[in-house]
């Protein structure tokens, strides 16, 4: 896997190129053994957790792309309960979320990258 | 407390809904029912419809085990022979005996049969029961024509049963007009014209001296003035009261008939009660279902003591449609009460007239008449009802509705205004029902039983209820959701006619902000049903739910189930083990689904598309069993082999199947042909069903089986093959431009007002003149198909987002499965927990 830049506990990390996302989807990237769902809703790119935590299965990639009340949203494809894309709150429980993570555009606007803080 | 006998005399509609509404109440009886006939209460309002495809279950009014459920003891085929009034003892035909406290006669009445010599031969009828309806058909497949006696409301809707029967009909009249109770003679001119252009002959102003033998036929009818000639003779010259029992007990009877009861319905012996059509009220019979239920729920409450409601009479306002000819008559309709006066529309090219007649005030409505549209009839009730004051000018209310028609608002009906008068449900009442949480129809008919009888206040409840809702503030937001301001239809309706094809422009068009779960799926269908363009492609592909999304059905752990298309459930040895073959090389569940077809689970994203190669290299094709689309066309073998078979339901099954595979539509959508009518594909189940008859096909719609059980209703009959696949051509179109989101075609009936007629109306007849579009868009949806699996498999763009990542070609490890019976299966949650303690071990 390429690595970008690294800080002291900070790296880039490449994930795929623009067009591998066609706008108003997600796909599903692995990342340090992670899996992540990467979305590019057309007006951003967002990054969450792929594992719903309500099905157990890594899903949410496959979830459908909206907004509720502005917020910007994932609904999970198995039971359909909604995660923000900019923090991985569960919107219908207060105590569930998801990882999300900050993603950048590089290159022209080709590649995605994605920031993961080593622990 | 000891119990009292109650016994009831006659178990027609009254007597059925006394008990039912004896059985909603505490009550101190022990009930005792005499029924004559073979078989408990059925609806005699609607029993033409034996004759266009109900069968008798259909028409029973009598909830299974009712009986059995409310410890009443129920006498089949035995009717009460004589009452001992002095010894309280009833004497069954059967020889039963019962000791009574009370009895309740509800024993209806009799057809009239005029004494005209000959009126006895073999092959004369008369129309009342369904045995009467047994016999009439039994008899009319020896015959050619049949004639009516009798033009009153029931004589037409015998003739209607003869001409269903196939039947050259007549009806003869001795007035000089049809319906002489309900109409004036211009109403029955208009009437007689338009049932005369459907093929039935009237002859007005017939007396009818003897029947005697025909040159031609069985009978011969001799008039004063000439003769007729027919095979089968229906008497329908009106109705009798059934008082012979209450004669012979020394009970008090009318001049002529009828037995004698007060306001509280009791008759000269007080612990002797009489309703329905053998009760003489104030020198009046009630010869209509409406005001026999309001007996009967005032009988209820009156036995248990609960009120002292007395009977006032009741309206004999009633609308109908006779052999498809659209018939009202409100109150004084002959225009008898003294200064009234008349004002008359008349359209003699469409067949319209109505009649109003109002007070010499011209302030209040005292009746009218209506022939061949009835649209204003809901509301010219109310005004009669409620002494409304009536617009400037009352005409104003009859004429065709232009601009600035005066309406009745519900809102102006006060909450005693009674909307359905045939099961006295008010105003007030309806607001409660929905008050308390029924706020669609269906409910609010199932709470009610409001609308549920006759029908015909259909609309009625429906403004009630939407202006409840709106008044009360209960949201009825019907807003498909946050991001577009309008219902489905509304969007359907937007996206056919500007020809939108992308959820942005309909977005930028007509909605706000970035759309959702619920509008995006929904604009899919949509454009789906509309252009049918591949769902897979990068503009739509965004929209697609979980399941059309991959082209498969999403399961618990994030693999797929994958269902080939097998129309009609055939399906070769060859392509069976082409079936194994895939499933056992992915190592895939296998199980037979209820719609004859074969699923196989637990197929990774990844997989998919070479399982779909190897199915459609060998023929197969997708089977939508992912898409709010058509799912499956069940059938039984049919008549290739089946001894009893007869027409073949398998190759019927097989078109129906691949015309409409595909088609994506508000819900899914099934269908089955049966080839006989033991109807072994259980279509009567399904939103389509087909069953094979002698002739051609009977068209059912609108089943549902799953959570809530709907039979589905008999649309149309012995119908040809063009004409089976236009009808279901229309009736699917016309389901996706006006259904609501998710809602299956059952759901969508019940809410639909005006009910099967009004949906026949507009498929069969073309009513709103949209036939041939719907035929049209149908069409263009049949030749666009394409397989969504082949499609994708060809298309290296669309195949890039089955990579399970996109950086990385490994599976998702994280997929594993336990095994069970020979199959793999997901792990249960403990099993799972076990595994992943394992895998820490080993790591």
């Amino acid at each position: 896997m390429l690595i970008l830049e690294r800080s002291t506990n900070t790296t880039w990390h490449d994930v795929c190129a623009m067009d591998d996302i066609i706008v108003g989807t997600g796909v599903a990237a692995r990342l340090n053994g992670e899996q992540l769902a990467v979305f590019n809703t057309g007006s951003g790119v967002f990054a969450i957790g792929n594992f719903d935590p309500f099905s157990g299965a890594n899903v949410l990639a496959r979830g459908l792309l909206g907004d509720i009340a502005g917020v910007l949203v994932v609904a999970s494809p198995v039971y359909k309960q909604h995660f923000c894309l900019k923090t991985g709150q569960c919107l219908e429980d207060p105590e569930i979320s998801v990882p999300a993570y900050e993603t950048r555009i590089c290159d022209q606007s080709k590649r995605i990258q994605i920031r993961v803080d080593s622990v | 407390m000891k119990k009292l006998q109650l016994l009831i005399v006659g178990n027609g509609m009254v007597g059925q809904r006394l008990l039912e509404d004896l059985s909603r109440m505490p009550h101190v009886y022990n009930i005792t029912v005499f029924c004559e006939e073979s078989r408990a209460a059925y609806d005699r309002v609607h029993l033409s419809s034996y004759f266009s495809g109900a069968s008798a279950d259909e028409l029973s009014l009598v909830a299974p085990e009712f009986f059995e459920q409310n410890d009443i003891r129920f006498l089949r085929e035995e009717a009460v022979q004589s009452i001992d009034c002095l010894r309280k003892t009833a004497f069954g035909t059967r020889g039963t005996i019962i000791k009574y406290d009370t009895l309740v006669l509800a024993t209806g009445s009799y057809p009239y049969v005029p004494p005209i010599p000959g009126h006895d031969r073999v092959g004369c009828h008369v129309y009342r029961t369904l045995d009467d309806l047994d016999a009439i058909r039994r008899d009319a497949a020896n015959c050619r024509t049949g004639v009516v006696i009798g033009g009153g409301l029931l004589g037409l809707e015998a003739a209607k049963a003869l001409s269903d029967l196939g039947l050259q009909t007549h009806v003869v009249e001795f007035a000089p007009q049809l319906m002489a109770v309900q109409l004036d003679q211009q109403g029955g001119a208009i009437l007689r014209n338009k049932i005369t252009a459907l093929g039935v002959q009237v002859h007005n102003g017939k007396s009818t001296q003897k029947i005697i033998d025909g040159d031609q036929s069985r009978h011969k009818l001799v008039f004063a003035d000439g003769e007729l000639e027919a095979d089968l003779i229906l008497f329908s010259a009106g109705i009798r009261p059934r008082d012979a029992l209450a004669r012979d007990a020394g009970l008090a009877v009318g001049e002529r008939g009828g037995v004698i009861v007060n306001d509280y319905f009791q008759t000269s012996d007080p612990d002797i009660y009489a309703i329905g059509e053998v009760a003489l009220w104030q020198n009046k019979i009630f010869g209509l279902v409406a005001p026999g239920y309001d007996m009967a729920r005032k009988l209820a409450a009156h036995l248990c003591q609960q009120s002292g409601e007395a009977f006032t009479g009741a309206d004999m306002s009633t609308k109908l449609k006779l052999m498809g000819v659209e018939v009202g008559s409100i109150g004084d309709a002959q225009a008898r009460s003294p200064g009234a006066r008349t004002c008359v529309y008349e359209d003699g090219v469409k067949g319209v007239y109505k009649k109003l007649i109002v007070s010499d005030d011209c302030k209040t409505l005292l009746g009218a008449v209506l022939v061949g549209d009835t649209s204003d009839y809901d509301s010219l009730l109310q005004y009669m009802l409620n002494a409304l004051p009536l617009p400037e000018s009352p005409s104003s209310l009859i004429l065709p509705s232009l601009e600035g028609k005066p309406m009745l608002g519900v809102d102006a009906l006060p909450g005693t205004a009674q909307i359905c008068s045939c099961n006295n449900v008010s105003k007030a009442g309806l607001c409660q029902a929905i008050t308390s949480g029924c706020t669609t129809i269906g409910a609010l008919k199932k709470e009610t039983r409001a609308a549920s009888t006759c029908g015909g206040c259909a609309s009625l409840v429906k403004q009630v209820l939407e202006s409840e809702l709106k008044r009360q503030g209960i949201a009825v937001n019907d807003h498909i959701c946050e991001h577009f301001a309008c219902t489905r239809q509304g969007l359907y309706h937007l996206v056919r006619i500007n020809k939108i094809r992308t959820f942005d422009e309909l977005l930028q068009q007509h909605g706000k902000g970035h759309g959702c779960e619920i509008c995006k799926p929904a604009a899919a269908s949509i454009f789906a049903s509309c252009w049918n363009d591949f769902v897979l492609d990068p503009k739509l592909v965004g929209l697609q739910d979980t399941n059309d999304n991959f082209l498969a059905n999403l399961q618990k752990d994030g693999s797929y189930s994958v269902v080939p298309r097998i129309p009609g459930g055939e399906i070769t040895p060859q392509k069976l083990e082409v079936l194994a073959k895939v499933a056992q090389q992915y190592d895939l569940y296998t199980k037979i689904t209820g719609g004859q077809r074969i699923d196989l689970f637990g197929a990774r994203v990844d997989q998919l598309p070479m399982i779909w190669r190897d199915l459609v290299d060998a023929g197969f094709e997708s089977g939508h069993a992912y898409g709010k689309a058509l799912r499956t066309v069940k059938s039984c073998v049919g008549s290739s082999w089946c001894r009893y078979g007869v027409q073949d339901s398998v190759g019927m099954a097989i078109y129906v199947e691949e015309r409409y595979r595909g088609l994506r539509s508000p819900h899914k959508l099934k269908m089955a042909v049966s080839g006989c009518t033991r109807e072994c594909a259980e279509a009567q189940s399904k939103d389509v069903g087909i069953i094979a008859t002698e002739k051609g096909w009977n068209l059912y719609v609108c089943g549902n089986g799953g959570m809530r059980p709907r039979h589905a209703e008999l649309f149309a009959s012995d119908l040809d093959d063009a004409t089976l696949i236009r009808y279901i051509d229309r009736f699917l179109m016309f389901y996706i431009a006006t259904a609501d989101r998710l809602q299956r075609t059952s759901v969508w009936r019940d809410n639909m007002v005006g009910g099967l007629s009004y949906l026949q109306d507009v498929v069969i007849n073309d009513s709103l003149g949209l036939a041939s579009e719907l035929e049209a868009q149908m069409q263009s949806l049949v030749d666009t198909y394409v397989c969504e699996w082949k499609r994708t498999i060809e298309d290296p763009e669309a195949l890039k987002r089955f990579r399970p990542f996109v950086n990385d070609d490994l599976p998702d490890e994280q997929i594993v499965y336990v095994r069970e019976r020979g199959q793999k299966r997901p792990p249960r949650a403990e099993e799972k927990a076990l595994a992943s303690i394992e895998h820490e071990e080993l790591v």
